[in-house]
């Protein structure tokens, strides 16, 4: 029921956030064909935006649109005029994700477990130096991480591709690239929330009844630890899962995260306002499955 | 006890995933990982050549396209009457076999080949021509280079709604294969127009039938030298042989890749380590390689038509006179600039017209010359830049990681400015289409600008400034100029013809000062030269893909 509700009430939040991202971009100074080489003539101009309807008032492009969005339709693309909005998401929304969902795994796999073995080691050398590596992991820019995969691996060793998206070689840069600056950041909210938790008092409750180390650390102090993570979870799964602008102009990679950038400043508005919606939802619906495992990773909290 | 002792106590081995739910959790993240791996791994074979085209075509459209990415794999699907010659980028016969041309050079007939054919098997008849410049024309299309056929007659009139009949276009089929045109003056430079992506032919029945989105349908009819077989945005555009084209037997390569990369680091990587075969897009070149790649057997530099230059807003104060915009033009060190910041040869430019244009010869513009400069601003009350308002000039910022070249430029004419004629400029940059925005609204003081010729004449670098040209931007009218190439462009005597855009260019870029020319473009190629041949250096930096071929057999060259 709860869900349900919270379900509903999105519908109002995306509508009020399309017509934000509706108007806003259309205000936003130039305009999708404003280009270094002006139309021979003022009424090539017109017949453009006749066209594509953005010579109406803004309300009855808003309502155009949203009539084409109820038929799966987000309009045709200004800048690449032979494709549609929807073809474009279609093709490179797979690839993002894919790369996404694979950063992610890479991401928690490395994350926690060092995060959980920073915890353990608190104080000593260990602790220390993997603290070093993740805090390098979350300051240094997937643009310095990236090139320097890429000269080391692909350039001088001849290991792995040097771009482009083919085989699962190729995958393997861009997912280390991608993921490295979440890993650190998960490390850093694990060893944190572990810490804390090892100190609270049912865990040395726990111990007292004679709990084995590992049993100890897996089933009473891993999941009320990994709650904070988690939260960060559901935003970073979104941003993964839409792609990085970075990555994929570096790697050449056919994601959507190029456009999510390169859409904007092209003034492409049904690009935009797509991506927005695409974004949007994602990211709220991962908001809702991050609120749903709370539920299961903690039991005191419950909701009405 | 306290629990970070405790915690501390726990034996490594208790990190190792053992409990049923991290199995689970570890199962999860496998098949992920396979759905992943297995998305992302494609089975197609390898292509013969692969080319780095630069930024994604927006268009393979002939009727919409407009960049150079798009025209150049335009022009591999789609034919015009004529074709580029790979060597000098002149106009050769292409679909036409042959034409005749009436003596006062208005009207063309065209005799199309008896063996064009689509690759669907149907003939190309004159009929499609007439379609397809039609299709140009008609304001539903919305093409914005339609312009390219305004010097047919009748063809700007319907295309601006003043008149209805696409009948009275001076383009007739007289003969399934005989084509005529009839132009509103003798220009010189219509069989090379005619090679031009927006004048080629499309299939008809193909695009009626899906509309806007008809390339995205595939098998999409050809009537160039390939076919598409897939074009996936952001990822690939693949040609394959299309055999049924009339000159097939001398089309090189089985199957193109043209992959379209903004960023130059991962398109020289991609070359260095074997993953392509061509760059052949400038804006590919890392600029801080440049020394360094100029050296090398696989890199190479021709000259083409494209201009730098300041455009003056002379709507304004203290532009309008030109005195202050001739002495801010002999200012400049021009040659600064291509040494040390370009730094790819380029040639430093006084006039707006490169040299290399066919039939012409740029006149000289404003010399260098710092003394005169600021006689010429203290005669227009500004000594030694005393009281002199300050103003700003406008550039486009750099989007992604690419070069900063004009950043990098519009500092140093600040210092050039500031050191010669001691006048304070302030730098203003926006983002590329706020730019275009400002600078057709005139909301600027001076402003970097480009150019690049349409085609290998000197009137597309020229007609651009007449008074109601939406490229002008300078807010400069003068009847004067207009009349000169309007004079020029009726002018059938080709000699007269340079003459008289000469004395307008002496207009544009010395008596009145519009413009301030900066340098002319260098274009850059990178391929080994043992194992691609048929690419060819010409000034409008057109290579057309069936005509590269690719040596098999022979070593890299390291």
């Amino acid at each position: 029921m709860y869900f349900l509700k919270r379900l509903l009430a999105l519908i109002p939040l995306l509508l009020v956030i399309t017509f934000l991202a509706f108007v806003l971009v259309r205000v936003a100074p130039g305009g999708p064909f404003d280009k270094e080489r002006a139309p021979a003539s003022p009424e090539i101009e017109r017949a453009l935006k006749a066209k594509y309807h953005l010579d109406e008032p803004v309300l009855k492009q808003y309502a155009r649109w949203l009539r084409d969005l109820l038929r799966g339709d987000f309009g045709a693309s200004l800048k690449y005029r032979n494709h549609n909005v929807t073809d474009i998401i279609l093709q490179g929304l797979p690839v993002s994700m894919a790369l996404g969902a694979l950063a992610f795994c890479f991401a928690m796999g490395i994350g926690i477990p060092s995060g959980v073995w920073m915890a353990v080691r608190r104080g000593e050398a260990a602790d220390y130096s993997v603290g070093l590596l993740t805090i390098l992991a979350v300051c240094v820019p997937g643009f310095v991480v990236g090139p320097l995969l890429v000269m080391q691996l692909a350039i001088t060793w001849r290991v792995f591709p040097v771009a482009l998206w083919a085989t699962p070689w190729h995958a393997v840069l861009p997912t280390a690239a991608l993921g490295l600056f979440f890993a650190g950041k998960v490390a850093r909210l694990m060893r944190e929330s572990t810490t804390t938790v090892l100190q609270q008092e049912f865990i040395l409750t726990a111990r007292a009844k004679g709990v084995g180390d590992s049993r100890l650390l897996l089933r009473h102090a891993l999941k009320p630890a990994l709650l904070p993570v988690v939260s960060f979870a559901g935003p970073m799964a979104a941003d993964l899962l839409t792609g990085s602008f970075v990555i994929e102009n570096l790697f050449q990679i056919p994601g959507i995260g190029v456009f999510l950038v390169n859409s904007s400043l092209n003034r492409d508005y049904p690009m935009v306002v797509g991506l927005v919606v695409l974004y949007a939802v994602l990211l709220l619906m991962l908001n809702l499955v991050v609120d749903a495992s709370y539920r299961w990773l903690d039991p005191r909290v419950k909701y009405e | 006890m306290k629990a970070s002792t405790s915690a501390a106590g726990i034996a490594p081995a208790a990190l190792v995933l053992s409990k049923v739910p991290f199995r689970v959790l570890a199962l999860g993240i496998l098949l992920v990982v396979l759905v992943a791996v297995g998305g992302c791994s494609r089975r197609e074979p390898a292509a013969d050549l692969t080319i780095l085209n630069g930024a994604e075509p927006e268009s393979l459209d002939p009727a919409i396209m407009t960049g150079q990415p798009d025209l150049r794999v335009c022009n591999a699907l789609f034919e015009g009457l004529t074709r580029y010659d790979p060597k000098t980028g002149e106009a050769i016969p292409g679909l036409a076999e042959r034409w005749e041309i009436s003596p006062d050079r208005k009207t063309y007939t065209f005799y199309l080949r008896s063996n064009a054919v689509w690759s669907t098997g149907e003939p190309i008849t004159a009929d499609d021509f007439v379609y397809s410049w039609r299709r140009v024309l008609d304001p539903a299309t919305a093409s914005e280079y339609a312009g390219q056929l305004f010097f047919v007659k009748n063809a700007e009139e319907f295309n601006t709604g003043k008149l209805a009949d696409p009948a009275q276009i001076g383009v007739r089929a007289l003969r399934p294969r005989e084509l005529q045109v009839e132009l509103n003056s003798p220009v010189p430079f219509f069989l090379n127009l005619c090679c031009f992506g927006t004048l080629c032919v499309v299939p008809r029945g193909h695009v009626e039938k899906y509309g806007d989105r008809w390339l995205m349908k595939p098998p999409v009819p050809a009537s160039g030298p390939y076919l598409l077989e897939a074009w996936r945005l952001n990822d690939k555009i693949r040609l394959r042989k299309n055999p049924r084209y009339w000159d097939a037997a001398n089309t090189q390569n089985e199957i193109v890749d043209l992959l379209p990369i903004t960023s130059p680091n991962t398109a020289l990587n991609l070359f260095a380590t074997g993953g392509a075969d061509i760059i052949w897009d400038k804006t590919l070149v890392p600029t801080e390689l440049l020394d360094l790649l100029r050296q090398r057997p696989d890199f190479h530099t021709f000259d083409y038509i494209g201009s730098y230059f300041i455009r003056f807003n002379v709507t304004r104060k203290p532009f309008d006179d030109v005195r202050v915009r001739r002495a801010l033009t002999m200012s400049l060190d021009k040659r600064r600039i291509t040494e040390r910041i370009t730094r790819g040869g380029e040639k430093v430019a006084t006039s707006h017209t490169p040299p290399g244009v066919a039939g012409y010869h740029p006149p000289e513009g404003l010399p260098r010359d710092p003394e005169q400069a600021r006689r010429l601003l203290a005669e227009a009350g500004f000594p030694g830049g005393k009281n002199f308002p300050r103003f700003n000039y406008l550039f486009n910022a750099t989007a992604g990681g690419g070069a900063k070249t004009d950043e990098k430029i519009a500092v140093e004419i600040q210092s050039m400015w500031k050191q010669e004629l001691g006048i304070d400029v302030e730098l203003r940059s926006q983002e590329w289409k706020v730019y275009l925005a400002t600078q057709r609204q005139l909301d600027y003081d001076t402003c970097r600008s480009s150019w690049i010729g349409d085609y290998n004449d000197a009137n597309t670098f020229l007609d651009m400034f007449m008074s109601n040209n939406g490229n002008n931007r300078c807010g400069w009218k003068s009847a004067r100029y207009d009349d000169l190439i309007r004079e020029a462009n009726q002018q059938a005597d080709r000699r007269e013809r340079e003459r008289i855009l000469q004395t307008a260019e002496l207009l544009l870029i010395r008596d009145e000062c519009v413009i301030a020319p900066v340098y002319f473009y260098t274009g850059f190629f990178a391929f080994d030269p043992k194992r691609i041949e048929g690419i060819y250096a010409n000034v409008i930096d057109q290579h057309p893909i069936q005509s590269i071929r690719k040596n098999q057999r022979a070593t890299r060259t390291p």
